[in-house]
């Protein structure tokens, strides 16, 4: 099994008939993922990439049966476009867009409060349950099926990790980019509660970042809730204080965002540390007596 | 985004929050004229993007205009270092001058976004004019705060509430709710990210006065507030992350090491610093190359690199997903033809198209290390950093 995505995803993606939307929907179509319709104001009718387009959420959802949504609109409009998903009773919705404002995501969590859509990003490279669907921009052919769920606030160092892990062997049941964003849709918490209730979910590879305080709720989350292994790395630990790395999230503004003190939290809850990021795979081979 | 303590203050104006009467001079007559025409005695602040002026002799009291105009000769030109600044410090090109004012009491008041709760907070204390983080530290009973819903906005019972939680008597309560009520207006109107009054002070005439104001904006907002966008003053910037922003090579942060890096993503250029450090160097720079499909932003991360003449490797990685390993093995040959680089380089490639990026680089009989891994190449770099400064 897998969490979030599977063989049964219908997915829509908002945002199709763009550069990046239209280039990112045909690698996940080759990858097996069944897109059933894309959405852009003005263009339904049309079709593209085989894919028929509509020109809101609500009518794809009515003639499709979408239970998921990518999105691929550019940061003024993605929020309207994620409470547009939310309001058409999409599931899942994937925001794959960088740089939207941290105010209009406090919009769109206040009005995701009411709703029982699950948001995960925004800017983040999406999910993928190796041999069964991809959501997102992550290579597809360094993945393999299998037992171990990763769940992490960067993408490339995702890749570095997913790669390390396949070369012991050692597939995964699903990789979720949570984002680089301040306020995510899901968090650390939030993943990390469903791979413990996924039975194909043997172990689980957390990797953080420096910035806010997630680290540390999931921490609690591990030391109380996770029967599971957990192997988790933070990165950013040379970072400079008060200087935005890269990720709006990313910004050492009190002590509880630097490194040392989320990887304390981490460890103090029982996950297992790796002490360098090229280490990842192969401490989560040890963890599983591989 | 941040911009200066005169520009912060001319947004509280707006607003309707109360801040002490004044001018901004950039020459010592400018500054002799504005306190003449206050007539009383003044503060002279240096303008800089950094906090902790007074310690650092950053602000001083004059009585007269002439007492004006010397200690701003003494202050212009000079750089300010504050524990908030690099050791080199920060440029002071500009004095805010204004009326020096009598406290009563001085009060913390601020706004962020909190992340666990995905709300706007508003944070208070009577135990303002220090640094908040002391007092967190310190006294956290005496930081109260109340959650905004981003839907119904700032209430005033919210402001009653902290208002008396200060402790403030029954004629404060009233000035200081809507002082309150206004600052929120002009967090959400101006998309801040910060919004901090410290000190926010009782004068001994019992006035309200925002007596120093710090206001950052979200960087991600910047495009619907281009009045604010214009505020940034480069020359608060360290000079090379200017010149990178300038080349167009967003995600460029200054460190004090001496290799200089380029990654793709955030995430992954953090964890290589990391590397490098784990292998017993130190990182000229943070820099996020992002999506690169076509050359001209590798040849500018080059630039750059260059230009900082800590640099003595280059260390790139690129893991390849949405970024095509092909393309900035191109940029890395073209920088190559375009400028004399006689530094270390050493390359690691993985991802997208990455047999096609090996090819272009072995075929251009540019001089560079191979790296299997990022570790691999965090060693190789550092090698080749310290065999240079040999």
């Amino acid at each position: 099994m897998s969490i979030l995505i599977d063989e049964e995803t219908r997915l829509i993606v908002q945002g199709i008939t763009g550069g990046e939307g239209s280039f990112h929907t045909q690698r996940c179509i080759e990858y097996g993922t069944r897109v059933v319709a894309g959405v852009t104001p003005g263009k339904g009718g049309s079709e593209i990439l085989g894919v028929p387009v509509f020109n809101t959420a609500e009518t794809a959802v009515k003639e499709t049966r979408a239970n998921a949504s990518m999105i691929f609109v550019p940061p003024a409009f993605a929020a309207d476009a994620t409470l547009e998903a939310a309001d058409a009773g999409i599931p899942l919705v994937v925001c794959i867009t960088e740089g939207i404002p941290v105010l209009d995501m406090v919009m769109v969590h206040n009005y995701l409060k009411n709703k029982s859509t699950r948001l995960i990003g925004p800017n983040c490279p999406g999910i993928i349950s190796p041999g069964k669907c991809k959501v997102g921009l992550m290579v597809g052919d360094i993945h393999l099926q299998g037992n171990v769920g990763v769940v992490s606030r960067s993408g490339t160092l995702t890749y570095e990790v997913v790669a390390q892990l396949t070369s012991f062997g050692i597939g995964q049941s699903t990789c979720v980019g949570i984002g680089g964003d301040p306020l995510p849709g899901s968090t650390f918490v939030d993943i990390l509660k469903l791979f413990q209730e996924d039975k194909d979910t043997k172990a689980v590879v957390l990797i953080g970042e420096i910035g806010g305080t997630t680290e540390q709720e999931a921490a609690q989350l591990i030391k109380g809730k996770m029967t599971k292994p957990v192997v988790a790395f933070v990165a950013g630990a040379t970072a400079p204080a008060d200087k935005r790395m890269g990720h709006a999230g990313a910004i050492i503004s009190g002590s509880s965002s630097r490194a040392k003190d989320k990887i304390a939290a981490l460890a103090n809850a029982g996950a297992i540390i790796a002490s360098s990021p090229a280490e990842i795979g192969l401490t989560m081979k040890k963890a599983l007596g591989k | 985004m941040k911009i200066h303590e005169f520009q912060a203050k001319e947004l509280l104006s707006e607003f309707d929050i109360p801040v002490p009467r004044g001018g901004v001079a950039i020459t010592p007559a400018e500054a002799r004229k504005i306190a003449a025409e206050l007539g009383c005695r003044v503060a002279i602040k240096a303008q800089v993007y950094a906090g902790g002026r007074g310690k650092a002799g950053g602000i001083k009291v004059a009585n007269t205009p002439e007492e004006v105009e010397k200690l701003t000769a003494q202050m212009l030109g000079t750089r300010l270092v504050t524990h908030q600044t690099t050791p080199e410090g920060a440029p002071v090109s500009k004095v805010l001058v204004e009326r020096a004012v009598g406290i009563q009491h001085e009060l913390y008041l601020s706004i962020i976004v909190d992340g666990t709760s995905r709300m706007p907070v508003m944070m208070a204390s009577e135990s303002g004019g220090m640094d908040i983080e002391d007092v967190a530290r310190l006294s956290p009973e005496k930081i109260i705060s109340a959650y905004i819903d981003p839907a119904a906005g700032f209430q005033a019972f919210q402001g009653r509430k902290l208002a008396y939680e200060m402790n403030l008597n029954p004629t404060q309560i009233g000035p200081a709710t809507s002082l309150m009520t206004n600052l929120y207006k002009l967090f959400q109107t101006k998309d801040c990210s910060l919004a901090e009054i410290n000190p926010l002070v009782f004068t001994a005439d019992g006035e309200l006065l925002a007596l120093d104001a710090k206001l950052n904006f979200d960087d991600n907002a910047l495009f619907r507030h281009s009045d604010i966008e214009q505020l940034h003053d480069l020359e608060q910037v360290d000079p090379l992350e200017a010149r990178a922003n300038e080349l167009g090579v967003k995600n460029y942060i200054k460190m004090d090491g001496n290799i200089g890096c380029m990654v793709n993503g955030a995430g992954l250029a953090m964890a290589v610093m990391d590397l490098i450090t784990k292998a017993g160097g130190k990182p000229a720079n943070f820099l996020d190359i992002g999506t690169v499909n076509n050359i001209d932003r590798v040849i500018a991360a080059f630039k750059v690199f260059t230009t900082d003449p800590n640099v003595k490797a280059i260390l790139v990685n690129i893991f390849g997903g949405m970024a095509r390993v092909d393309v900035i093995a191109q940029g890395v040959v073209e920088a190559h033809k375009q400028m004399d680089i006689r530094l270390p380089l050493v390359i690691r490639l993985a991802g997208t198209n990455v047999d096609e990026g090996k090819r272009i680089l072995a075929e251009s009989g540019i001089k560079f290390i191979e790296a299997t891994d990022f570790y691999d190449a965090a060693r190789k770099a550092v090698e080749a950093a310290e065999g240079g400064s040999k």
